[in-house]
């Protein structure tokens, strides 16, 4: 099988892209009859019929160039020898491959090539991973007539600067698929071919640049298209050639990309995307391709530890005795406090498999439904908000149904760095390409992100709105649509209640909510609103993209909702390129919300007190299942400081840094009698842990991930747990321990258990996901094969709900002590709390988190660009250095939050969504005032994180 | 007991009963709300506050919905 291990080999290049058509063609290669969809080239038609036709400009990734001359080949009836993968397949065509006048005129081209090329193959890191070597040997070149001395490139020095791959031009062979790779694959057109023929030389930004100092964004695209050893992961030259390659799924991001783990023994050597990944498309960024060297990292924890409280150090102990103490807790804290006193928390990177577990053990062996996800902080209004509204709490698209829209809204989500390959699929359609001009595109969001204005792709409009003000906004568009007469009526009666769109309607259309009344509050000018307003409605299929931008609010569900009211009221939904797309952060927020993780609600999304769905669970684990809703994260922190919540498992989260208002987690934690900490490294978390329990990577596990489009898709261990088992078996061996009769063998058992218990993966097994690549949820006797666009006759939940969504504007509020609004986002080669990140080479695009100004407010302040800042607001405050940009608005101020020295969150509140309580990251009011230096708190932090973190007989306690 | 987080209730259940207004019964939609999410702890909690502070602090709907909650709890 395709995915197995096997022996190394590269994917299939059939040199063109694939292209899509209802007309066969018939044609003969070679005297073969063969027959493809019209429009494939000659040379795709050769591959797919077995044969290979020499080739160097072309690769299946990108548009055919033509320019290497090399892959010439005879037609009867035409004249000439033309390029084969540039000439279209007719019907009856004859064409033949392989001629002694091709041969001669192949020879010539490739003696040209290597007459420029330095002749010392065994050395070089390429070797026998080269297409410029297969090729000469495909021609049968055996000698150069042409001197090695004339003008050439060899001798040039080598670019290092990039940290993951080198660029040597000295083999540069000048076929521009590295420029053609940036360009249409990437989108950041970061490289430049100059000169012609043989003088031409690839450049990445001015000559002056290097690949660090160029626009370059390190997303590999490039490096994967060169045919020879110029552009090369530095792994390769170190390590040498992979010699087996196993496909399995990037761990960071919800966009889902799936890589070929290429391995020379139980080392990584390379990920490459995988071709045939349908999230993808053999794309990737910097962080799946590049950043996996946390695995590895010298902090990783690999041994279990124990600690009677948490001022005294760590002892390492074995797996028995953790387990052992662990479960003679939890068991004297039930007896003492009650099952409510204890609860779990399972984790958004985590596998399906190890999700659905730790949430087993807690209904079925703690006996509670206190229950909850970090999905809580970032996608939880997603979940409310289209249940309600569709009836299902996922997207409705899958990431190709972008090929086919016209209009392009992103609101509250910054792609290009939280979704980079998505993000790639969409530029593509927003840049004209052959002769289809591109989609229309409309931004929602505070911040000039880099999709309003990046190479070749301009917004048509720009809102740029207060923080905080997503539904007043959307309501404006909709009240333009209802009262311009621009809604279309006919799928609103067919597919929606009619009664509940005209409340709706009536609500938008009064003169409060129209973009002129509104413009005060949102700060966006009226027109803007209105022409976006039509562009969307008019503009044929439209499609919405959203982020944390819209969730993290005390309007997240809400907006959720006014989201899909306008999708509705357009007719946008149930077909292609239209749809409601929520981009998920973390690689398996969706997996973590469908397997149920949340407290009220059991996997499937069937709430708790539905006695059907809790008889069927109850039958399986053979225990009663609480029919109350359990406590979500912020409640449990609640119940700890009130004294009654007292144990807790946490899998690979950490809520210290990710949850708002660190010191209220930091009170609820320090409350409890019973941290139990699994993951990576002593996250911040752990410093307030009692037990300790190593976690493993995604490389040393088999499970599977759902990405934001509901793909599920296999994760395959290409390599033993460092720490000796995979997440799932710590999870068991708990369960084991506190005595459940858990007897799981392999992940695909959890997995066909999931199936029998939820309605929505009854037809996912193991075996259908090996033989399909992924699957798309529902997958079920009505879907048999998935689902990747939704609603498509009806929606879910029948008629598709329209619920009014009135502006309640937050109760964090600017005045005259904190004057300016916070909002916070994310980088693309950093991660989430940055945990892994952190410890890779990509902390050299990142050093610290920086606080963006607008020059207006930085200067009524005194600040300059690299200044240090202290950020206050009502919850406490932080320091870091400033940087001064227009790419937010005059009172609105910006930062990531991927460094725990920053702690963003010590400045964030504890107000959240209405419905969900999901936080609201994206709005504080603070105030910037200049400073010296960290504050106080983050060096007693500091302190205390490396009192913490101190291991009894280890050299950190030494060194202490 | 009731302790501190009383207090973080009484805010959620205000915040939800003014994301309703427009509901057809934004009573019982608050109502509905609080027991399909609400543990059975915080529900507790509530109705302790209501019964030692009466509506104190409490939006008029999200009062009415949890009256109309503790009266379902007696009931049933
Ligand atoms: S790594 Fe990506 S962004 Fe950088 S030059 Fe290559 S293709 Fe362009
Ligand atoms: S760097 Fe590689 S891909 Fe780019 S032009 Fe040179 S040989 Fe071709
Ligand atoms: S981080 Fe996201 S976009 Fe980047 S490779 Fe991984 S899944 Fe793909
Ligand atoms: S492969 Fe056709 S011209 Fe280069």
């Amino acid at each position: 099988m395709g995915f197995e291990r096997h022996e190394y080999r590269k994917q299939p290049d059939f040199g063109t892209p694939e292209v899509v058509s209802d007309t066969q063609v018939t044609l003969q290669i070679d005297g073969r009859a063969v027959s493809v969809p019209a429009g494939t080239t000659v040379m795709r038609a050769a591959a797919l019929a077995g044969g290979s036709i020499p080739k160097l400009c072309a690769t299946d990734n990108l548009k055919q160039f033509g320019s290497c001359r090399l892959c010439l080949v005879e037609v009867d009836g035409m004249r000439g020898t033309p390029a084969s993968c540039t000439t279209l397949v007719a019907p009856g065509m004859n064409v033949h491959t392989q001629t002694p006048r091709l041969q001669k005129l192949r020879r010539g081209v490739m003696e040209l090539y290597i007459s420029d090329h330095p002749l010392d193959c065994l050395t070089c890191s390429a070797n026998n991973d080269c297409e410029l070597q297969d090729q000469a040997a495909a021609v049968g070149l055996r000698d150069v007539r042409y001197g090695y001395e004339g003008a050439n490139h060899l001798g040039e020095a080598t670019d290092t600067s990039n940290p993951y791959f080198d660029f040597d031009p000295s083999k540069c062979i000048a076929c521009s698929r590295c420029v053609r790779a940036c360009d249409e694959v990437q989108g950041t057109f970061a490289l430049t071919i100059e000169g012609r023929g043989f003088e031409s030389k690839v450049s990445a930004g001015l000559a002056s640049d290097t690949y660090f100092s160029s626009e370059c964004v390190s997303c590999g695209a490039c490096v994967q298209a060169c045919p020879t050893a110029t552009l090369q992961e530095k792994a390769v030259k170190e390590i040498g050639k992979p010699e087996r390659a196993v496909v399995t799924t990037c761990a960071y991001c919800g966009v889902g990309c799936t890589f070929r783990a290429e391995m020379r023994g139980e080392q990584v050597v390379r990920m490459v995307p995988w071709k045939d990944g349908k999230a993808n498309r053999g794309h990737s960024c910097v962080k799946g391709r590049f950043a996996w060297g946390y695995a590895q990292h010298e902090e990783r924890m690999l041994k279990p530890m124990i600690r009677s409280s948490i001022d005294q150090p760590w002892q390492e102990v074995s797996w028995e005795q953790a387990l052992g103490h662990a479960a003679s807790e939890i068991t004297r804290i039930k007896a003492k406090y009650g099952a409510n006193a204890l609860g779990g928390i399972t984790s958004s990177r985590c596998t399906n498999e190890e999700t659905f577990l730790v949430q087993k053990l807690v209904r079925a062996g703690f006996g509670t439904n206190n229950v909850d996800t970090c999905a809580r902080v970032c996608h939880s209004p997603t979940g409310y908000g289209l249940k309600t509204t569709f009836g299902t709490s996922a997207g409705t698209q899958d990431f190709d149904s972008v090929m086919d829209s016209d209009v392009i809204l992103v609101i509250g989500a910054n792609p290009t760095d939280g979704h980079p390959v998505f993000a790639s699929r969409m530029k593509r359609r927003l840049r004209p390409n052959n002769g289809k001009p591109g989609a229309k595109l409309i931004v929602i969001d505070p911040r000039r992100t880099d999709l309003v204005r990046s190479p070749h792709v301009v917004a048509d409009h720009h809102l740029p709105l207060r923080p905080g003000t997503n539904v007043a906004v959307l309501t404006a568009m909709a009240h333009v649509i209802v009262t311009e007469g621009l809604a279309d009526e006919a799928f609103v009666r067919e597919r929606c209640d009619w009664d509940e769109y005209q409340h709706w309607a009536e609500f938008v259309a009064l003169e409060r909510n129209s973009p002129e009344f509104l413009a005060p509050v949102t700060g966006v000018d009226a027109p803007t609103v209105r022409e976006a307003a039509r562009l969307f409605a008019t503009g044929g299929n439209g499609a919405i993209y959203y982020g944390l931008g819209v969730t993290e609010h005390s309007q997240g569900s809400s907006t959720v909702m006014a989201i899909a009211n306008l999708a509705m009221a357009t007719g946008n939904i149930g077909r292609r390129g239209v749809g409601v797309n929520p981009l998920r952060g973390q690689n398996n927020v969706q997996g973590a919300c469908d397997m149920g993780s949340f407290p009220h609600e059991l996997s499937g999304y069937r709430h708790v007190s539905d006695p059907d769905a809790r008889a069927l669970f109850e039958a399986d684990w053979g225990v009663p299942i609480d029919p109350e809703p359990g406590l979500r994260i912020p409640n449990m922190l609640d119940a700890a400081t009130d004294g009654v919540f007292k144990a807790i498992y946490i899998q690979g989260e950490d809520i210290l840094q990710s949850d708002p208002d660190t010191k209220h987690v930091a009170a609820g934690l320090a409350a409890m009698e019973c941290v139990i900490v699994h993951d990576l490294f002593l996250n911040e978390t752990a410093n307030y842990a009692h037990i300790f329990l190593p976690g493993s990577t995604f490389l040393e596990k088999n499970g599977t991930f759902t990405n934001a489009e509901r793909r599920i898709q296999p994760v395959r261990k290409v390599m033993e747990p460092l720490n000796g088992y995979e997440d799932w078996q710590v999870t068991q061996l708990l369960a084991q321990a506190i005595g459940l009769d858990w007897n799981y063998t392999h992940p695909r058992e959890i997995m066909d258990e999931i199936a029998r218990l939820t309605p929505s993966f009854s037809g996912v097994n193991y075996a259908r996901l090996d033989a399909d690549g992924s699957l798309q949820w529902p997958v079920n006797a009505a879907a048999p094969d998935g689902s990747p666009i939704m609603h498509i006759d009806g929606f879910v939940r029948g008629k598709g709900k329209f619920v009014v969504t009135d502006y309640v504007p937050t109760d964090e509020r600017t005045g005259p002590r904190f004057p300016l609004l916070l909002t916070t986002g994310r980088i693309l080669s950093q991660y989430n709390v940055g945990a892994q990140t952190r410890r890779t080479a990509n902390v050299v695009w990142h050093e610290e988190d920086l606080l963006e100004i607008h020059p207006t407010d930085a200067e009524n302040r005194g600040i300059k660009s690299g200044d240090w800042v202290r950020l206050a607001s009502r919850s406490g405050e932080t320091t870091l250095r400033a940087t001064v940009t227009d790419r937010v608005a005059p009172g609105v101020v910006y930062t990531t939050f991927h460094h725990p020295a920053t702690q963003a969150n010590v400045v964030t509140t504890d107000f959240s969504d209405w419905a969900t309580n999901c936080p609201e990251y994206k709005v504080t009011a603070v105030q910037i005032t200049p400073s010296n230096g960290p504050s106080d708190w983050q060096e007693g932090y500091e302190a205390l994180s490396q009192r913490s973190r101190r291991i009894a007989g280890s050299a950190m306690e030494a060194a202490e | 007991m009731s302790g501190d987080s009383t207090a973080n209730l009484v805010r959620m259940v205000n915040q939800i009963a003014r994301n309703v207004t427009h509901e057809a019964d934004p009573v019982a939609t608050v109502a509905d709300h609080v027991a399909a999410f609400w543990s059975g702890r915080m529900r507790a909690q509530i109705a302790t506050w209501l019964d030692q502070h009466g509506g104190e602090g409490l939006d008029p709907v999200a009062l009415a919905a949890l009256q109309r909650l503790q009266q379902g709890a007696d009931a049933g």
